[in-house]
């Protein structure tokens, strides 16, 4: 007969409420990890968009996602010369805030070279850049639909393309430009800056032919590291490769966001703990009658303390699956990218297990001090 | 051909309490002799302080005596130190338990309080739920099953204890204040079920109570008195 189940279906609308407000709170916990996850996510999405092996920026930086890195337009050549690289292209990266039908468009532009390495991996609708200027792909993140124009640096652009899940390690929406419009859109003065340079001396006029980096593909019988160890003789050009530029996001990009979120996580789950405990111990407090009672007529301890703990875990875990359950039903609504990974879930699942048995200790130690001898007279 | 005697089902020698040390030693109980028989049903009576509770905690192997010797259905369980090692075990062979208010597990129905005792034996679900179905008849609360406990009147609920309290065929019955609760002819009936008790399954029933109109009931009663018994 297993009392655990027989209390909680007797009092079954208080234990389900209790549970569900349980869930809310690891519902947050689960949402916490999958922002961290969805971070991650969108930061790396960025930088294995190109599906380069090797980046190739300005020397003593670690460009283009954590410091700023100028380069010469024309390092894709001296790039593409190294031995056993078989694509290179040039790219440009700038974050800038559109007013667009009405409303701030917050964007991360690329800027590439059509048909070279650097433009988005998947277009789901429509084409790529055509050799032409004035032309963008955009993520559907950005509102923005096919043969829509906006207006970005005092350019009109037409939307020819559009991708899925491309967004900055900030959560921007991507879009795509040629090289050439990227580095107008961010090298060509304003106006009223411009007159002043030209009042100063003769300035080129234009912008200048200047990326932000050059990423390379290398030959599948080359190894990367040789030939990112030939790009770093050029003394000012700085060159790594793939996974280390990913390191550079996770462990530099977003660490704070990490340490931050990992913090916030860990507080969730103590507060969790607390209030499981409390849950728990209140439980214990109302059946106190009942526990005395059950000891006077020759209940063995494992009995009482398994009433407890069972019921503890079912608190958990009825909360917990309320809690996941909300969050993968409303994650798609969140204004950032969240991700939930199966792996994340199963040990927040066996996290809240082992909180539960912890919470309740306290339960399980006021059960055991009551005196059976309190049955009798009450 | 001499005719024996039965043994006495509770027997105890000097059997004392006191709580505290030095100058803080309440003495509870002073060094009881009692002999309690088969098929007995007893009244502990006696004014608030007097020690009948206390008497009734160290029967039920509850409270640690200070002193003496017990014997509980001839085994000896304290003599100087328990001679049990688990008394929970004790308790749920030797001893019935039945309360003022009932004390019935309100998550339980009627069938599974009477059964818990049972289950907690190690007696199977089936055989379990047959004999508490057949105490809940023998105690005529039958029609009951089903019920939970705050379902039932204050008569129902204290048969249902008492149900609880035989359904591990114990041989002895402590109640604390059994008909504290109930009017005159309900605490009649209960009384009468004591005695039924007692009779077929020679047992001793000791009831510790205030309650009057129940005083005829008994074959014996042991009135205390600052620890000791006075009359019996």
């Amino acid at each position: 007969m297993n009392l655990a189940i027989r209390d909680i279906r007797h009092n079954l609308g208080r234990f389900l409420l209790t549970s569900i407000g349980l869930g809310l709170l690891l519902g947050v916990v689960l949402s916490m990890i999958g922002i961290y996850r969805g971070l991650v996510a969108d930061a790396l999405s960025l930088v294995r968009g190109p599906g380069a092996d090797l980046w190739v920026v300005e020397t003593g930086t670690r460009g283009p996602f954590a410091e700023g890195s100028r380069i010469p337009g024309d390092t894709r050549e001296a790039v593409a010369r190294l031995a056993g690289v078989t694509e290179a292209g040039s790219m440009t990266f700038q974050s800038l805030e559109a007013l667009h039908r009405g409303r701030k468009l917050r964007l991360q532009v690329v800027g590439h070279e059509p048909d070279r390495l650097g433009g988005p991996a998947v277009i789901t609708e429509g084409r790529g850049l055509a050799r032409g200027r004035f032309e963008l792909i955009a993520d559907v993140k950005t509102g923005l639909v096919l043969g829509e124009r906006i207006a970005l640096g005092g350019d009109v652009f037409t939307v020819v393309g559009l991708t899925r899940g491309a967004v900055s390690s900030s959560g921007d929406p991507v879009v795509w430009m040629s090289l050439r419009d990227s580095q107008v859109l961010q090298f060509r003065l304003s106006p009223a800056p411009a007159r002043r340079e030209a009042a100063r001396g003769p300035v080129a006029t234009g912008a200048p032919d200047t990326v932000n980096a050059v990423v390379a593909r290398v030959a599948a019988n080359v190894p990367v590291e040789s030939v990112t160890e030939a790009a770093r003789r050029w003394k000012h050009l700085a060159a790594m490769t793939q996974d280390e530029q990913e390191t550079i996001l996770t462990r530099s990009v977003v660490e704070k966001a990490r340490q931050q979120i990992g913090l916030f996580t860990t507080v969730l789950l103590t507060v969790s703990t607390v209030i499981i405990a409390l849950i728990i111990y209140t439980m214990t407090m109302d059946k106190l009658k009942e526990i005395a009672t059950l000891k006077l007529i020759g209940a063995p301890d494992g009995r009482i303390v398994g009433l407890i703990l069972q019921q503890a875990l079912a608190l958990g875990l009825i909360g917990f699956s309320a809690g996941a359950t909300l969050i993968t039903l409303v994650k798609d609504h969140f204004p950032r990218r969240v991700v939930m990974l199966p792996e994340d879930a199963m040990a927040l699942g066996v996290i809240v297990v082992v909180v539960c048995v912890l919470a309740s200790g306290l339960g399980v130690r006021l059960a055991l001090k009551v005196d059976p001898a309190t049955a009798l007279g009450s | 051909m001499t005719e024996t005697s039965p043994a006495p089902l509770v027997s105890m020698r000097g059997l004392a309490k006191h709580y505290g040390e030095g100058s803080a030693r309440v003495d509870a109980l002073k060094g009881v002799d009692l002999d309690l028989m088969p098929g007995e049903v007893v009244g502990l009576l006696g004014p608030s302080g007097s020690g009948k509770t206390t008497l009734l905690n160290l029967i039920g192997c509850i409270a640690e005596p200070s002193g003496g010797t017990l014997l509980l259905d001839g085994e000896r369980i304290w003599d100087g130190r328990w001679l049990r090692p688990d008394l929970r075990r004790l308790r749920l062979e030797k001893i019935g338990f039945i309360f003022q208010f009932h004390n019935l597990l309100p998550f339980l129905d009627v069938t599974d309080n009477v059964a818990l005792v049972l289950d907690m034996a190690g007696i199977p679900r089936r055989p379990a739920i047959e004999r508490a179905h057949e105490l809940l008849d023998y105690l005529e609360v039958g029609h009951r099953k089903t019920a939970r406990p705050s379902s039932l009147s204050g008569g129902e609920a204290q048969r249902v204890a008492i149900a609880r309290a035989l359904a591990n065929r114990p041989r002895i019955i402590l109640a604390d204040e059994p008909t504290a609760a109930l009017d005159g002819q309900r605490a009649g009936i209960v009384m009468d079920l004591l005695r039924k008790v007692a009779v077929d399954r020679h047992a001793t029933v000791v009831v510790v109570t205030h309650d009057e109109k129940i005083y005829d009931r008994f074959d014996h009663i042991f009135t205390l008195r600052d620890g000791r018994v006075v009359d019996g």
